[in-house]
């Protein structure tokens, strides 16, 4: 049997304008967009049905500082994500990697402090799921999104280290697959940046 | 699609500057939380705050700005249709609703009924 090779991988397909897998992962974010859009609908129609009895920012028990914290983090990352990517297209691999290694690291700081400091707290004082309206949507909507983040560690983590191989056969090929975990990576932090506000702030 | 080295550099100050902004306007955002103002007002800024820093993460980091693809434009337009009606649908849910029927629409206090007799 022959191994065929996977078209499209590098230059644009002449009919989409894109390589196939940017139009991909478009195709998924756009079903995220809508995963994610259905949870704050729900959101908005629970809380704007409670009315007054919606708990204030006050009365939630959420960090401000904490969440303003972990804002900066998945900032930050996006930054060495993209960097990751600049670098890659100009040739530099170790410093591609170098910002993989620290976007991976600044996940895992993302997700330790939303543990430890914000939901083993909760968790303690008996703020559960179960508790509230606020709670229920709390933790699906924070949970949800730190699952992406868990995500996001799994394949910055392979495309890190055993999937850097790729780059000595075909480097093109491997940066434009960066770009493609960047766009991902991305949404996770644009989710996070209408999270924040939404649950902390108002 | 940046191409030549110069292209990515270009690039690299706009991912620089991205991250000034998206920092200053999550300062902004906190500060504005804690200003005296209506819970409506308080809402929109948060969101309008919200959806320019979004704004800049998909322009800029995603690259759409730079996108020529029209595949993607088409996916995002469709993604954007589909997503304002999911914004819109829980404001449908008080159509065709008479009035005396939506002040007590939200009562979710649990109505037993008494035991019909002989049960």
């Amino acid at each position: 049997m022959s191994a065929e090779v996977l078209p499209y991988t590098v230059h644009p397909h002449p009919l989409t304008g894109v390589y196939s897998g940017k139009l991909g992962t478009w195709l998924f974010l756009a079903s995220e967009v809508m995963l994610f859009g259905a949870l704050f609908s729900t959101y908005i129609l629970l809380r704007v049905g409670a009315g007054d009895a919606w708990p204030t920012h006050h009365e939630t028990h959420l960090s401000v500082p904490i969440g303003t914290f972990n804002t900066m983090v998945l900032i930050i990352s996006s930054v060495t994500m993209v960097m990751a990517w600049a670098s890659l297209k100009m040739g530099n691999l170790s410093k591609g990697r170098m910002y993989l290694a620290i976007t991976v690291l600044l996940a895992f700081v993302f997700l330790i402090v939303k543990l430890i400091w914000e939901y083993w707290p909760k968790w303690q004082k008996g703020h559960m799921p179960a508790e509230s309206t606020f709670y229920a949507c709390y933790f699906t909507m924070t949970g949800l999104h730190a699952l992406h983040i868990i995500g996001g560690i799994v394949v910055i983590g392979y495309f890190l280290l055993p999937g850097a191989k790729l780059w000595h056969h075909d480097p093109e090929y491997y940066t434009n697959r960066i770009e493609c975990t960047g766009l991902y990576w991305h949404f996770v932090d644009l989710v996070w940046i209408f999270l924040f506000p939404v649950l902390y702030l108002t | 699609m940046a191409g030549s080295h110069a292209d990515v550099q270009k690039h690299v100050r706009a991912y620089l500057l991205v991250f000034g902004a998206l920092a200053l306007l999550t300062v902004l955002t906190v500060a504005a939380s804690r200003v005296e103002v209506s819970q409506r007002l308080h809402i929109t800024i948060a969101l309008v705050i919200a959806t320019i820093k979004a704004s800049l993460v998909a322009a800029i980091f995603m690259h759409l700005f730079w996108e020529r693809g029209a595949s993607i434009w088409w996916t995002l337009l469709f993604c954007a249709l589909f997503f304002a009606v999911l914004m819109m649908l829980p404001s449908f849910t008080r159509f065709d609703i008479p009035p005396q029927a939506t002040e007590q629409m939200w009562d979710v206090t649990a109505k037993v009924a008494a035991p019909a007799p002989g049960h």
